[in-house]
């Protein structure tokens, strides 16, 4: 063949690589303008601020929205801790060729790759039967009291989940600060730990904040694992204690798009839902993305 | 981390000699206990992992030690045909509530199996040429817009990719959508008139070419999105004829979903693989004298390739486990037959749609974690094959030397 021909068939296929590119661009496109499409008319103040009623036809998400914090809230309490200090071992105090350290790689890859219905089971098998059971026999409740779904179960379930989410982008953010500022600090006498407090961490903040912030994007979204470990059809109050059942943003478009007895009714709440969540996930994202192009281009000049 | 290790361990040495003083001692026992609750907390990862196998399996073992449960759900009862009702040929049923529970898990694998091989055969074409597009043909500035925009769509909740599904998707594979002819020749008419345009600012006249060259990346790529909204349209108004689906909700409509879920994963880990080829393989296959496009097939992509499989193994296992797409899309009948337009019902999503209504301890209730340690061992192989394959191909870029 001669070169120029091969020339253009090599630009029309490539060309249909970038159209396999742009297509995807677009049904990203497609689903965010139905969306807003769909629900931008419905999302008002009194729809943010008031329950549902009607029997799930009228009315609001604000318990929806107060739960959904609510659980993201305790979520990152429980895994921004054990992540980061999971991180920091791996980069700051493992010895190289550690088989502890590559054993803990090995089980957050592999967590990360658990599907998340499996961590459902999990909560329900080992957060509320085992640990909330053996509770209740420790404390002699008479009747159900931590073994049966609740806030904290399903918060605890999702921070198992996110785990690795906050373990990999700390590592990375870990990775970003350069040595010499950790040998300096040594060398003018400071403690390994007191490096890491005073020159390592505060490096690191901003790739730290960057997982938690995805943690919660996350944690926001999953359904599957809180299904049956807290959240709730409906629920006219609040949660209250840490073993009160939630109404979640996530559970509650499942249930308005799959449980509605009218459709056509429950469609602009169910849109106004989606967007909603859409837009906290999307703001979530948007800022990791953000902090995490800003940590690099300054990781990039330091080098 | 080397250099670092070392460094520490001198210093560790020195600090151990005999004449400390006590508060130096002090500071020494502490730096121990934080290393010490450091490393503690590093378990958590690999307890967690332990304790999901261990209690998942635990809940799953009563189907094999209680009497009744080995009775009513034998290994026999779950993946061999059954005579369900006398007189009539033994076959798969999936009944798990019912006077006589059948647990055939049969129709659950077939459910699982279809949706999943739909979103593959989208998302694997898909995922790879983008990534290859991004790595390759790009030019800079698109490729640090594409990738961000991709990973955008991969925090898209999967409740939300499953609400699409079941209420734009579902429709409009169907035929139900919402344009017309009308809107369809609008969207041509536009095509035509950019296209015009961009016909101008390469061959028209001279005067006109030099004031649309600083708007040509913008014809183009306005020209692109045009013409992907008229394919679209297109296959609008196509696809229901050619497909006529028995069920609204259906493997298709799930799978095509699933995919919209896949994707990202597929494409981010292809095009790391891609990008973590050499630039000597591209220059050296160009100095040769092969064009763009037979570098990138011929040299990029075989060099890369254990990694692309391993993203399409990812993507697989993503697929495999993914619940709410399935459970809100799919139409959850657990039927056997090989028709995509039928209902299915999934491993996960028989899970999530059961767990709520069974009593703890019961057969039933140990089914359906049976499932998910099934979920768990396949989704565990094939993340320990995709991370094999994906040591692989750095091994072998950098000679074997990292």
């Amino acid at each position: 063949m001669k070169h120029e021909t091969r020339r253009r068939v090599g630009f029309a296929l490539a060309s249909l690589t970038g159209l396999a590119a742009l297509l995807i661009v677009l049904m990203l496109a497609v689903i965010l303008l139905d969306v807003v499409g769909g629900g931008a008319g419905h999302v008002t103040w009194q729809f943010l601020s008031q329950p549902p009623s009607d029997g799930m036809m009228g009315g609001g998400i604000f318990p929806a929205l107060y739960g959904t914090a609510a659980l993201t809230l305790l979520m990152t309490l429980a895994v921004m801790p054990v992540g980061v200090l999971t991180a920091i071992y791996l980069h700051e105090y493992a010895p190289p060729d550690s088989r502890m350290a590559r054993w803990v790689r090995v089980a957050i890859v592999n967590l990360a790759g658990v599907p998340s219905i499996v961590f459902g089971l999990f909560g329900l098998g080992f957060f509320i039967h085992f640990v909330g059971g053996g509770l209740d026999r420790l404390l002699s409740h008479e009747e159900l009291y931590w073994a049966q779904p609740g806030i904290l179960w399903a918060s605890l379930t999702l921070a198992v989940l996110t785990l690795p989410v906050v373990i990999i982008s700390t590592e990375e953010a870990l990775r970003a600060v350069p040595l010499d500022h950790r040998t300096a600090s040594l060398a003018l006498g400071a403690t390994q730990s007191q490096t890491l407090a005073r020159v390592v961490l505060p490096g690191a903040l901003p790739g730290i904040l960057t997982g938690a912030v995805l943690a919660i994007s996350r944690g926001a979204g999953e359904v599957a694992p809180i299904l049956f470990t807290g959240a709730a059809y409906f629920l006219p109050d609040l949660p209250s204690s840490l073993n009160s059942q939630f109404m979640h943003l996530g559970y509650h478009t499942y249930v308005l798009a799959t449980q509605s007895p009218d459709v056509e009714a429950t469609r602009p709440l169910l849109y106004a839902t989606v967007l909603v969540l859409l837009m906290l996930t999307f703001a979530l994202n948007l800022v990791a993305v953000i902090i995490r192009a800003r940590t690099r281009r300054k990781a990039a000049n330091a080098h | 981390m080397d250099r670092q290790s070392v460094m520490e361990q001198g210093l560790v040495e020195t600090m151990a000699a005999p004449q400390l003083s006590p508060a130096a001692r002090r500071r020494q026992l502490r730096e121990k206990a934080i290393a010490g609750f450091v490393t503690l907390m590093a378990f958590t990862g690999i307890a967690a992992l332990v304790l999901i196998i261990v209690f998942i399996a635990k809940e799953a073992l009563g189907l094999f030690l209680d009497a009744h449960a080995r009775e009513e759900a034998s290994l026999s009862k779950m993946f061999l045909p059954q005579v369900t009702r006398a007189g009539r040929p033994a076959s798969f049923v999936w009944q798990p509530v019912s006077s006589v529970p059948k647990v055939s898990m049969i129709p659950l694998f077939i459910g699982t199996l279809k949706t999943t091989l739909v979103s593959m055969l989208v998302a694997v074409p898909v995922g790879v040429a983008a990534a290859l597009y991004a790595a390759e043909f790009a030019p800079r500035r698109l490729r640090e817009i594409i990738k961000p925009v991709i990973e955008l769509l991969a925090g898209i909740p999967s409740v939300v990719l499953g609400f699409f599904a079941l209420m734009v998707l579902a429709s409009f594979l169907r035929g139900d959508s919402a344009f017309d002819s009308r809107h369809t020749a609008g969207v041509a008419g536009l095509s035509m008139a950019l296209a015009f345009l961009q016909f101008l600012s390469r061959l028209g006249p001279q005067r006109l070419r030099e004031r649309l060259r600083p708007l040509s990346g913008l014809l183009a790529g306005l020209l692109a999105v045009a013409l992907g909204t008229l394919v679209l349209m297109l296959l609008a108004s196509g696809v229901p004829h050619v497909f006529s689906f028995t069920h609204r909700l259906n493997a298709v409509v799930a799978g095509l979903a699933l995919a919209l879920a896949i994707v990202p994963v597929i494409f981010t880990v292809s095009e790391d693989a891609l990008t973590a080829v050499p630039w000597s393989y591209r220059e050296a296959s160009l100095a040769l004298g092969a064009t763009p496009w037979e570098t990138a097939w011929k040299v990029v992509l075989p060099a890369a390739a254990p990694g692309i499989l391993a993203a399409c193994v990812l993507g697989f296992g993503r697929a495999i486990g993914e619940t709410m797409i399935v459970l809100m899309a799919s139409g959850n009948a657990a039927i056997v037959s090989a028709n995509l337009g039928e209902s299915v019902r999934t491993l996960s999503a028989t899970i999530a749609a059961e767990m709520g209504e069974v009593v703890v301890g019961s057969p039933h209730y140990s089914l359906l974690f049976f499932i998910g340690v099934e979920l768990f061992v396949f989704t565990f192989t094939l993340n320990l094959i995709a991370s094999v394959w994906t040591k692989k191909v750095l091994k072998r870029l950098t000679g074997g030397a990292a």
